[in-house]
């Protein structure tokens, strides 16, 4: 009986995780180099676009790397005013933000008409993995994804080695730590920051990406809904690690799937309060782990 | 070309359009404006100004159903004072966050954003639905509680008019007073200010979070009151977010905030002229407030680099 409610509802949670966490681990390497991507939900949403337009043309491979790219080329914006012209992180990513919801909206509606029903594509399908799906309760929920989730789980550790034990890795922690210094030291900052950003850039898309091609299926003006906001308040959750990131992000897709769990449980609440969970999650944690967090210290000094 | 045509003159086309149109989307512009620019005047990053305008409107609403039968003086007065409160106390949820657990005001206000706009989404088809509860909004409010307007035949309404007193009261604020100075010391160098000032820094932005909240709060009460009549979720199209343009290319300057609101209003009113005549989606807008933003930011750095030059040039100007 248990099985019926929770199986539905852990697989909805790694599901709904799996973008957050692309755009979380993004925000990490960014804000582990020192710079505050608020840009971050711009990037995603042109990922979103990116991946509907590319998917057309080339199917879901490009879908993917259309998204990718097209975060790219957002965050690359974000990236000439923050890192060459060291204007202030915060105006200038929620700039670049609005500039990506603007665009992606007005050129949905220039390729699709202005009604908005657009063109939907089919999803990608979940891919069982034999023997490990069949595991009772977190087998499905864990091993029964899209390929994007399997992704993610060899992204992560990964990306914890890369920047625990590589020297790329110490160059990028140095700069977010104490930019002089690291420079002192032979690191180049400018092109470290840089090469942050474009890897934040390619996480927001490629979060984009898979929210359009593995979830919805359809593009609709705004529907990055604050992710890349989340995803900040993830990575300081996640207390700037890896597995504690992607952990967060666990926690917060288990949050917004929450409200299949209460439709299944036949609890008839207003639908409002889910929408307004995830938000207030993130106030609630945030405040609780005050001081507990080590952020880098260089962290959005421009 | 068309679109260009439109965009004028959905703008200043005719004194309708100037007086009706880019006045009356001008209105929360100011208000909202200054809320951003007292704010980041204090270094307060107050993003969320667009939830303290739904907070600021979803009080009014009730307000305004509430006190109905009351005469004007009373209910108007009580909207726009409500209005301010809710966006106080808003801003304050944020406020609070920064002043006892440290938490970053841009993610903190953001935040709040979303959860206004789930509250707003709930309001309008719960506690302040029009009584056939068909429409996801509340009923037109009474006569009595509309503002009034402030020329014959036109929509301008007492908002526009309360925006600008209050640029003026704010102006001689920053500049005249010793409040006014300390806000200014503590957004030029809050460790400076604490140490060589012995101001109260943490109290200080804490108070001026609280009025940045009340200015986006009455722009929303000024939304229902003066221009919707009512409730409902597209109350504002994202004015909390244009009003960040709207202060930086101000330079967070109250009286230029009003100059620059006119032109975001005019805009913004030309925009939807441009929708309507020449088909070119109105959020080419939001793009253009977007590209003002990093205009202003790539301008101040060309700025400071000239000055930079200037005094390693002349040393002694240094």
């Amino acid at each position: 009986m248990i099985e019926v409610i929770l199986v539905p509802f852990l697989e909805a949670a790694v599901r709904t995780a799996t973008p957050l966490a692309f755009a979380a681990l993004g925000e990490l390497v960014a804000e582990r180099a020192g710079v505050i991507n608020l840009g971050l939900e711009g990037a995603i949403i042109a990922g979103c676009l990116g991946a509907l337009v590319a998917s057309g043309v080339g199917g879901p491979v490009a879908g993917f790397a259309g998204g990718m790219a097209a975060g790219i080329a957002l965050t690359a914006v974000f990236a000439f005013f923050v890192v060459d012209l060291r204007t202030d992180q915060i105006i200038a990513g929620t700039a670049v933000s609005m500039l990506g919801l603007g665009l992606t909206g007005a050129i949905y509606r220039g390729l699709y008409g202005t009604g908005g029903a657009g063109l939907s594509i089919s999803t990608i399908a979940p891919l069982a993995i034999p023997g490990l799906s069949a595991i009772p309760l977190i087998g499905p929920a864990l091993f029964r994804q899209t390929v994007p989730t399997y992704a993610l789980y060899a992204l992560v550790p990964c990306l914890a080695w890369w920047l625990r034990s590589t020297h790329a890795g110490l160059a990028l922690r140095a700069t977010g730590e104490n930019e002089e210094a690291a420079e002192a030291a032979g690191a180049a900052p400018r092109r470290i920051r840089w090469g942050a950003l474009l890897v934040a850039g390619a996480m927001g898309g490629l979060c984009g990406a898979t929210l359009v091609l593995a979830q919805v299926g359809t593009f609709s003006e705004g529907m990055s809904a604050g992710r890349g906001f989340i995803a900040i308040a993830i990575v300081v959750m996640g207390r700037w690690s890896a597995f504690g990131t992607a952990l967060a992000a666990l926690v917060f897709g288990a949050a917004f799937a929450l409200q299949y769990l209460f439709q299944s449980l036949g609890w008839s609440l207003p639908y409002q309060l889910f929408i307004a969970l995830p938000y207030v999650l993130t106030l609630a944690l945030l405040a609780l782990l005050r001081g507990r967090a080590t952020a880098p210290a260089g962290l959005g000094r421009s | 070309m068309d679109a260009l045509v439109a965009l004028w003159d959905g703008a200043f086309g005719s004194s309708y359009a100037f007086w009706s149109a880019t006045l009356v989307r001008a209105t929360p512009l100011v208000l909202v404006g200054l809320a951003v620019a007292l704010a980041f005047r204090a270094g307060v990053l107050n993003i969320g100004a667009e939830g303290q305008l739904i907070a600021g409107a979803i009080a009014a609403t009730a307000l305004a159903q509430w006190l109905g039968a009351m005469p004007r003086i009373v209910t108007v007065t009580a909207m726009a004072l409500g209005g301010m409160m809710a966006g106080a106390a808003w801003a304050g949820i944020a406020a609070t966050l920064r002043r006892r657990y440290g938490v970053l005001e841009v993610i903190s206000s953001l935040m709040l954003n979303f959860i206004a706009l789930a509250l707003l989404s709930w309001v309008v088809r719960g506690p302040l639905q029009e009584p056939t509860g068909i429409y996801p909004q509340s009923s037109t409010i009474a006569a009595s509680a509309r503002w009034p307007f402030l020329l014959q035949g036109q929509r301008l309404h007492l908002g526009f008019a309360l925006g600008l007193l209050l640029a003026t009261v704010s102006r001689f604020w920053l500049a005249r007073t010793a409040s006014g100075f300390r806000v200014r010391v503590v957004g030029a160098g809050a460790r400076a200010a604490a140490s060589a000032g012995g101001v109260d820094v943490a109290r200080t932005t804490f108070a001026v979070f609280l009025v940045s909240g009340a200015c986006a709060g009455l722009a929303g009460a000024s939304e229902v009151g003066g221009v919707t009549w009512a409730l409902y979720e597209g109350i504002s199209p994202g004015y909390g977010y244009t009003a960040i343009a709207v202060a930086l290319l101000a330079r967070l300057d109250p009286r230029w905030v009003v100059v620059s609101a006119v032109f975001f209003g005019a805009l913004e009113a030309g925009a939807a002229a441009m929708q309507r005549d020449a088909g070119v989606p109105a959020v080419i807008a939001q793009v253009f407030v977007a590209l003002t933003i990093l205009g202003v930011l790539a301008g101040a750095h060309v700025r400071d680099r000239v000055r930079a030059r200037r005094i390693v040039a002349r040393p002694e100007a240094a």
